[in-house]
């Protein structure tokens, strides 16, 4: 296990600096530069602050002085957000995007695998034929509409909870059910689909021919084997929730990174662009380690596997 | 008299499927005794599966109970509800499927799924279910019980497996054990272990068990009594013996001919195929593929004819007064053998021998 580990973090890292050099070199190529959007400035002006900040110099340098940089952990500073170390502009604004991101994939995983079950154990009724339209709106609705639409019904007309901000518990449930809405969907259908077919296995006839209830069955059997393939589609959820908080944070006004992000790339902030993006790279790079080994957990077979690799 | 355990009767279920209502029971009986094994034997599709998943309550939700009763300890189980039949499957009646390869759950560890019955039905709690669960490994010939009792399904052999299966069947001691062709997916050589095992069991366990199973051979050494199944009814039953050596229906003829012995020069096959159960035939459904075939096979089904007091066949070559026809001569050589079994001359462990 041991060595499987090291392995999969030496690749982590090749990863990471794969995504970091391609990012890097991309960026430059994006028309424009930082300081070129600020008219107020002469020529003279911007060539000084591009020396100060050595955008003077060749791209190669530049690329080779970041990564030694990043690589003793100085990301640099941004160009944009009152010169404030990326560093610092990350770690005071994570806190809101990571509560966002967990709630919502809580609340649609958990409630996705809930609703798909139902659908799955009452298949072929109207109860299934609901979830499945459900799901099928859940998941075409783009998240910004349904946050539009939550903050009109919800906050504004029945005024049951704030409109926008990030301000205690309170501000945080509707964007999470907006950002939540379309893993849920998916989930849903995904569990639906493995536990009908889960059901109707042999193991699981076997379980009824013990004189187990439904529930039983369906919480000491079929569950786990239906939620082997779910898995997968976690780290996929991960990236969703990352790219399409950006926009429900600007629609709920929440001091996020994903607000910071969009920001950043409207203005050519490449320390910024750069953190960021790290950021994700490595939050997703983690993702699907720890799916890898929850794969064991759920699935013996493969744990087995693992531990022989 | 042996105390009847389980008694059906006049059993009819239909299928709704797209084409229409498929008659797949027709009119079923037949009864078990205590410490007994009935095997039901038939051709793939003759309904001897469907039969022991009503008996179960274990039928597919398109399928619909016509008629008939199953009495269970002077209760009708077909009237059960599902709550009701919960309580008796797994402890009173239990049973193994055909393919252990895909009748454990592969992310439980097997001492969990052996104990499982017993934490329901007994209210044990999970340490102790999981002691008995390793008393019971052991006692079907599972190796080092104590240790295997949280490995999972994949780490056993397909035999092993299914002897996991039978340890999940019998941990409650069941009345009824119902064994679903449980030797079909095996290796020959691990299912006479398996038959083994279940016979030794069933004396140390006192279980009766219903066998399904389309393979004679399995029969021979296994049963009391046999019931032979043929599109949705039963065209015969009675002793082992009585079927083995003295088989009166030519459906049953028909399948002992095709049964290879050593001497065989070629495989004999019943010539035609099983009739449509969706427009099932008026008289005796074996009668279109029935070289001995009358006029009134076709019109009208026979009743039970009487051969003795526990064998009786559904054929109307046994009426008064039916043309007397010559069977083929490997049934008129089992003859032979009855004959010589009931004047005593040959013994039971003699007909064994010879069947070996």
């Amino acid at each position: 296990m041991r060595k499987y580990l090291l392995k999969r973090v030496f690749y982590m890292i090749l990863t990471l600096f794969l995504v970091a050099t391609i990012t890097f070199f991309l960026m430059k190529l994006m028309p424009g530069t930082p300081f070129t959007n600020q008219q107020k400035m002469s020529a003279a002006q911007i060539a000084v602050v591009n020396k100060q900040y050595g955008l003077d110099k060749p791209i190669w340098q530049q690329y080779l002085s970041y990564m030694l940089n990043a690589a003793h952990g100085d990301f640099g500073t941004s160009f944009q957000f009152s010169n404030q170390s990326v560093s610092y502009l990350i770690s005071s604004r994570i806190g809101a995007s990571a509560q966002l991101g967990i709630q919502a994939i809580i609340f649609g995983v958990v409630l996705g695998i809930i609703v798909g079950s139902f659908a799955a154990i009452n298949r072929n009724t109207w109860i299934d034929t609901l979830c499945t339209v459900l799901s099928i709106i859940g998941k075409s609705v783009p998240n910004f509409v349904l946050a539009v639409l939550l903050q009109y019904y919800i906050a504004l007309k029945l005024n049951w909870l704030p409109v926008a901000g990030w301000n205690g518990f309170n501000y945080t449930i509707l964007p999470t059910i907006a950002l939540g809405v379309g893993p849920l969907a998916e989930t849903a259908r995904f569990v639906r689909t493995g536990m009908v077919d889960v059901l109707n296995s042999d193991y699981i006839e076997l379980a009824r021919a013990k004189g187990m209830s439904r529930f039983g069955i369906v919480y000491h059997h079929a569950l786990r084997n239906s939620l082997t393939p779910l898995v997968t589609l976690i780290g996929p959820y991960t990236v969703a929730l990352m790219t399409g908080s950006m926009v429900i944070e600007n629609i709920f006004s929440i001091p996020g990174i994903g607000e910071q992000f969009v920001k950043s790339i409207t203005t050519n902030d490449y320390p910024t662009i750069m953190g960021v993006t790290m950021l994700f790279s490595a939050g997703l790079v983690l993702v699907i380690l720890l799916t890898d080994i929850v794969y064991g957990f759920i699935d013996p077979r493969i744990r087995l596997a693992g531990n022989e690799g | 008299m042996a105390e009847r355990i389980l008694d059906v009767q006049n059993l009819k279920i239909d299928f709704h499927t797209y084409a229409g209502e498929v008659k797949a029971i027709r009119d079923v009986s037949f009864h078990l005794d205590r410490g007994e094994t009935l095997a039901i034997v038939g051709e793939s599709g003759s309904g001897k599966s469907v039969t022991t998943k009503s008996l179960m309550g274990l039928l597919a939700n398109n399928a619909k109970v016509k008629g008939g009763r199953v009495m269970f300890h002077g209760d009708d189980i077909l009237q059960y509800s599902e709550k009701k039949m919960q309580t008796i499957r797994g402890k009173d009646i239990a049973m193994i499927f055909q393919d252990p390869m895909t009748s454990l759950d592969p992310t439980m560890k097997i001492g969990r799924q052996i104990a499982e019955p017993l934490m329901k039905h007994k209210h044990v709690d999970k340490k102790k279910a999981l002691e008995q669960a390793v008393e019971m490994l052991r006692l079907v010939g599972i190796v080092n019980p104590e240790e295997r009792v949280n490995d999972y399904p994949h780490q056993f052999s397909g035999g092993q497996r299914q002897r996991i299966v039978i340890a999940i069947a019998l941990i409650c001691y069941p009345e009824i054990l119902i064994a679903d062709e449980p030797t079909t997916a095996l290796d020959v050589t691990i299912q006479a272990q398996i038959l083994d095992l279940m016979k030794e069991l069933q004396q140390k366990i006192e279980t009766s068990i219903i066998f399904i199973t389309h393979d004679l051979g399995v029969v021979a050494g296994m049963a009391d009594r046999v019931a032979v199944m043929y599109a949705g009814e039963i065209l015969e039953y009675g002793t082992v013996d009585e079927i083995f050596y003295n088989p009166q229906h030519p459906y049953t003829w028909g399948l002992l001919n095709s049964m290879p012995t050593l001497d065989s020069k070629h495989l004999e096959s019943i010539p035609g195929t099983p009739p449509d159960l969706l427009d099932p035939p008026k008289g005796d459904p074996f009668a279109p593929r029935n070289p001995y075939a009358m006029k009134i096979d076709t019109e009208k089904k026979a009743p039970f004819f009487k051969v003795s007091e526990t064998h009786y066949a559904s054929t109307w070559l046994l009426a008064p007064g039916a043309p007397k026809v010559t069977p083929p001569a490997e049934i008129q050589r089992r003859q032979k053998i009855y004959a010589k079994l009931k004047s005593g001359e040959l013994s039971r462990t003699d007909v064994a021998n010879l069947a070996e």
